[in-house]
C-alpha cells in the first residue's frame, strides 16, 4: 500500500538501524512525544532492534491518558443525563473516572455513541433538535481543527442543541515543562509528526535552541521512526541542537495555516490540567469568548466537579519519562487494560497498555 | 399471525420431513455411529444486510461452522427467531431464503424453529438464536488442547473481510470499503483437510476476537507457545487500509468464513495442498509454528524482524484518536 509498506521495508529499516548503531559512541535518552509513536514502536518490535545505547522513554503524547479526570467525571455527569446524546472518539469510552466510565454510563441507559468525527455529532444535532448533543473535544493541535469547526458549523446552521465538553491540550508547553524540570534525563526528542502537520515545527526552533536540546519531527512507520532517531543521534554526537524535519513528506516549517486559523479563531490559550502531570501554564486551549454558548461545561453546570487521583498509579511520573510502565508495582497486576487504574493503561496509545499489550 | 408467518415463510424456505410433521419437538431416525456435538448460538447484526450476507447466512454458517471446528458433520440445525414488532414480512421471507440457500450449501436440514414477536423497540429488527446438531465419526479427536510443539499453524484464507464488511454497511463511519463479508460455511472444506490428514488435532474459526483471539484460546488450552510470521499472515488490501484509516488491528478483526488449523509438521504440506484445491482456501497459507515455550503465549516476528506479543482483546475494539 502506498505510503505504508514503502515505510515497513524491512531492508530499508535495517540499513536505517545500521546507520544508527555506526554514529552512536555513548548512551542517550530520547523520547517519542506521541503515543502513535509509542504504540507503533512496540507494536513493530523496533524497541528491541535499536542498539542498547537508545533509551526510548515514552512521551505525554497521549490525549486520552492525559485528558484530567475530573474532565472524565464532567463527560460522565453530562452523558449520564436523559436528554443528552454524548458523542466521543472511541477509546475515551473505557478511560475511568472516578465511579465507572462512558460504557458504564450506556450500560446504565446513557445515550453514549462513538463519531469518527465531530462532524458526526454537528449531523446528530440536526437529526435530534428535541436532544441535547454533546461532542467530547479532546486531544492535541492533531484534533483541535476539527472539533473547532464542529463549533463554526453549529454555529452556521444556528443549532442550540449543539456543545462541546473542550480538554484540548498542546505539545510545546508540554515539551517545555519536560526540559524545565529539574529532574528531566531527555537528552533529544522525536516531535510529532501530525501535530506538525497541522501546527508546522516553527515553534520548536527555539525550544531547541533555548533548552539546547536536538527537536526532530518524526513520522509513525518503522522507517519513519528509525530516520528520526538516526537524525537526533547525529545532532547528538555532533552536539548540535536544532529543530530537524525528519518527516517532509507530510510536515512544512509553517504547517497548515488554514487549519491554525480555524484554531485561533474558536479557541483561546488557557492554562490546562494535564492528568498525572498537573497543571502546566497556557497548555491548553478553552473556548474563545464568542463561543461560549457552545460550552457544554456551563450548559450542564459541571465546572465544580474535581476528584482525586487513585494512590497506586504512578502514570504521571511516566508520561514524564522518569519512570517505565515496568517500575509500576501495579503494572500487570491490579492495572491491566481489562482493569485500568490510570488513564496510561486505557488508551492503545498509553505505554503501559502498549507495553502489556506488546511487550516481552 | 406468527402461525400464518411458519406455514408461509418457514415451511417452504426450509422444507423437511421432521419440520413439516409439525409436532412439539423434531424427531430424526437413528443418527448412525459416531458421537454427537451440539452448540448454539445467537445472532445480533447491524445492518441485518451487508455486502457477502446476512443474519440469516451468518446464523446457519455460524453453528455449521462451530460444530465443523470439533471434527462434526453438522446435520440438523434449528432456528429460534425474534422479530421487532414492524419487521417487514419481505425482510422476513428474505432472509428465510439466506437460510435456505446456505442450509443447502452446508448439506444441513433446519428441523426445528420458534417466533416470537417483540414489541417494538424491545428488540432491535431480527435476532436469530440457531442450535445445531453434528456427528463426530469414529477416530477423529479434535480440541484446542491439541496443540504441540512443532505443529504447524495453517490459516484458510484472508483475514478480516466479515468484520470491516459490516462496519462499512453500518454507514455510520463515513467510509467506503471494496470488501465483501467472507461468511461461509466451512464444513465441506474440513472434510479434505480430514482426508488428508485424519489425525488433525485443532480447528477454529476466528470469529469475533478475530486470529489473536482464536490463537490466544489455543496456546491456553494447549499449554504451548504460537510463534507467527506477521509477512505471512493474508490480509486483503482494502482490509489493510480500511484498518490503518479507523486503528483497527486486522488480527483482531471477526471473520465469519475462515478457519485455523494446526496440524502435524509431517502432514502440513497435504493439509495445505487439500485446502488450496477447495473453493475456500484458495489462499490458505502457513502462518507460524507451536513452540513449547511461552506457554500460553502469541508472539508474531514482525515485518521488521523484531518479536511483539499479539494478546487477547481487552474489552471491544475501539478506534483510536489519531
Amino acid at each position: 500500500m502506498k505510503y505504508v509498506s514503502e515505510f515497513r521495508d524491512p531492508v530499508l529499516v535495517e540499513r536505517g538501524l545500521e546507520g544508527i548503531r555506526r554514529t552512536i559512541t555513548r548512551p542517550w535518552v530520547l523520547m517519542e512525544i506521541c503515543g502513535g509513536q509509542t504504540h507503533a514502536i512496540v507494536r513493530s518490535g523496533l524497541d528491541q532492534l535499536l542498539p542498547p545505547e537508545i533509551e526510548l522513554v515514552h512521551g505525554p503524547g497521549c490525549p486520552v491518558c492525559v485528558t484530567p479526570l475530573e474532565q472524565i467525571d464532567k463527560a460522565l455527569a453530562i452523558a449520564s443525563r436523559p436528554e443528552v446524546i454524548f458523542t466521543s472518539y472511541g477509546d475515551m469510552l473505557r478511560v475511568p473516572g472516578s465511579g465507572k466510565d462512558l460504557f458504564g454510563v450506556r450500560a446504565a441507559g446513557g445515550d453514549v455513541r462513538v463519531v469518527y468525527s465531530p462532524l458526526d455529532a454537528v449531523r446528530l444535532a440536526e437529526d435530534h433538535p428535541d436532544r441535547q448533543v454533546v461532542f467530547f473535544a479532546i486531544g492535541f493541535e492533531t484534533t483541535a481543527p476539527a472539533n473547532a469547526m464542529s463549533v463554526l458549523q453549529a454555529q452556521a446552521k444556528g443549532l442550540k442543541n449543539f456543545s462541546v465538553l473542550v480538554s484540548h491540550v498542546r505539545v510545546p508547553p508540554a515539551i517545555r515543562a519536560i526540559l524545565g524540570s529539574p529532574t528531566n534525563r531527555v537528552q533529544g526528542f522525536l516531535a510529532a509528526g501530525h501535530v506538525c502537520a497541522v501546527m508546522g515545527y516553527w515553534e520548536y526552533l527555539s525550544i531547541a535552541e533555548s533548552f539546547r536540546t536536538p527537536v526532530v519531527v518524526t513520522g509513525f512507520e518503522p522507517l519513519d521512526i528509525v530516520q528520526g532517531i538516526l537524525a537526533t543521534v547525529r545532532q547528538l554526537e555532533k552536539g548540535r541542537h536544532f529543530a530537524e524535519n525528519a518527516y517532509s513528506r507530510v510536515v512544512t516549517e509553517e504547517g497548515n495555516r488554514p487549519a491554525q486559523g480555524i484554531i485561533q479563531r474558536v479557541f483561546k490559550e488557557i492554562d490546562r490540567k494535564w492528568r498525572g502531570i498537573g497543571t502546566i501554564p497556557m497548555s491548553g486551549w478553552g473556548l474563545a469568548d464568542e463561543f461560549e454558548a457552545f460550552d457544554a461545561e456551563r450548559r450542564f453546570q459541571v465546572e465544580d466537579i474535581a476528584p482525586n487521583e487513585s494512590p497506586l498509579c504512578i502514570a504521571g511520573q511516566i508520561l514524564q519519562g522518569m519512570k517505565r510502565p515496568h517500575d509500576c508495582s501495579a503494572f500487570g497486576g491490579a492495572c491491566t487494560p481489562e482493569h485500568p487504574l490510570g488513564a496510561t493503561m486505557v488508551s492503545s496509545e498509553g505505554a503501559c497498555a502498549a507495553y502489556y499489550r506488546y511487550g516481552q | 399471525m406468527t402461525q400464518a408467518l411458519i406455514s408461509r415463510i418457514f415451511y417452504p424456505a426450509f422444507e423437511n420431513a421432521p419440520l413439516l410433521r409439525g409436532d412439539d419437538s423434531a424427531v430424526v431416525e437413528d443418527p448412525g455411529p459416531g458421537r454427537l456435538a451440539v452448540t448454539t448460538d445467537s445472532h445480533i447484526v447491524s445492518p441485518l444486510f451487508f455486502p457477502g450476507g446476512d443474519i440469516g447466512r451468518l446464523a446457519v454458517c455460524g453453528t455449521v461452522n462451530d460444530l465443523a471446528m470439533v471434527g462434526a458433520r453438522p446435520q440438523w440445525l434449528t432456528a429460534g427467531f425474534i422479530l421487532e414488532e414492524g419487521l417487514s414480512l419481505e425482510t422476513l421471507q428474505r432472509v428465510a431464503e439466506s437460510m435456505k440457500a446456505a442450509a443447502e450449501e452446508a448439506g444441513i436440514s433446519i428441523i426445528a424453529g420458534d417466533t416470537k414477536v417483540a414489541e417494538r423497540g424491545k428488540a432491535d429488527g431480527l435476532f436469530i438464536n440457531t442450535s445445531g446438531v453434528g456427528i463426530i465419526p469414529v477416530g477423529r479427536e479434535v480440541g484446542g488442547a491439541r496443540a504441540r510443539p512443532g505443529d504447524v499453524v495453517l490459516v484458510s484464507g484472508t483475514l478480516g473481510d466479515h468484520g470491516i464488511a459490516v462496519l462499512a454497511a453500518r454507514g455510520q463511519l463515513q467510509f467506503e470499503a471494496d470488501v465483501i463479508s467472507d461468511i461461509a460455511p466451512l464444513n465441506g472444506l474440513v472434510e479434505v483437510m480430514f482426508e488428508a490428514c485424519p489425525r488433525l488435532g485443532v480447528l477454529r474459526d476466528p470469529t469475533r476476537g478475530g486470529l489473536a483471539t482464536a490463537l490466544n484460546e489455543i496456546a491456553r488450552q494447549s499449554g504451548v507457545g504460537i510463534h507467527l510470521e506477521e509477512p505471512a499472515i493474508p490480509i486483503g488490501q482494502a482490509v489493510t487500509a480500511a484498518c490503518e484509516l479507523l486503528g483497527l488491528d486486522p488480527l483482531y478483526v471477526a471473520n465469519e468464513g475462515k478457519l485455523v488449523a494446526i496440524v502435524p509438521p509431517e502432514q502440513a504440506g497435504a493439509v495445505l495442498e487439500a485446502m488450496r484445491a477447495h473453493p475456500l482456501g484458495r489462499q490458505a497459507c502457513r502462518i507460524g509454528e507451536v513452540i513449547a515455550e511461552p506457554g500460553g503465549r502469541v508472539l508474531m516476528r514482525t515485518s521488521i524482524g523484531g518479536t511483539r506479543i499479539v494478546d487477547v482483546l481487552a474489552g471491544e475494539m475501539l478506534p483510536r484518536i489519531c
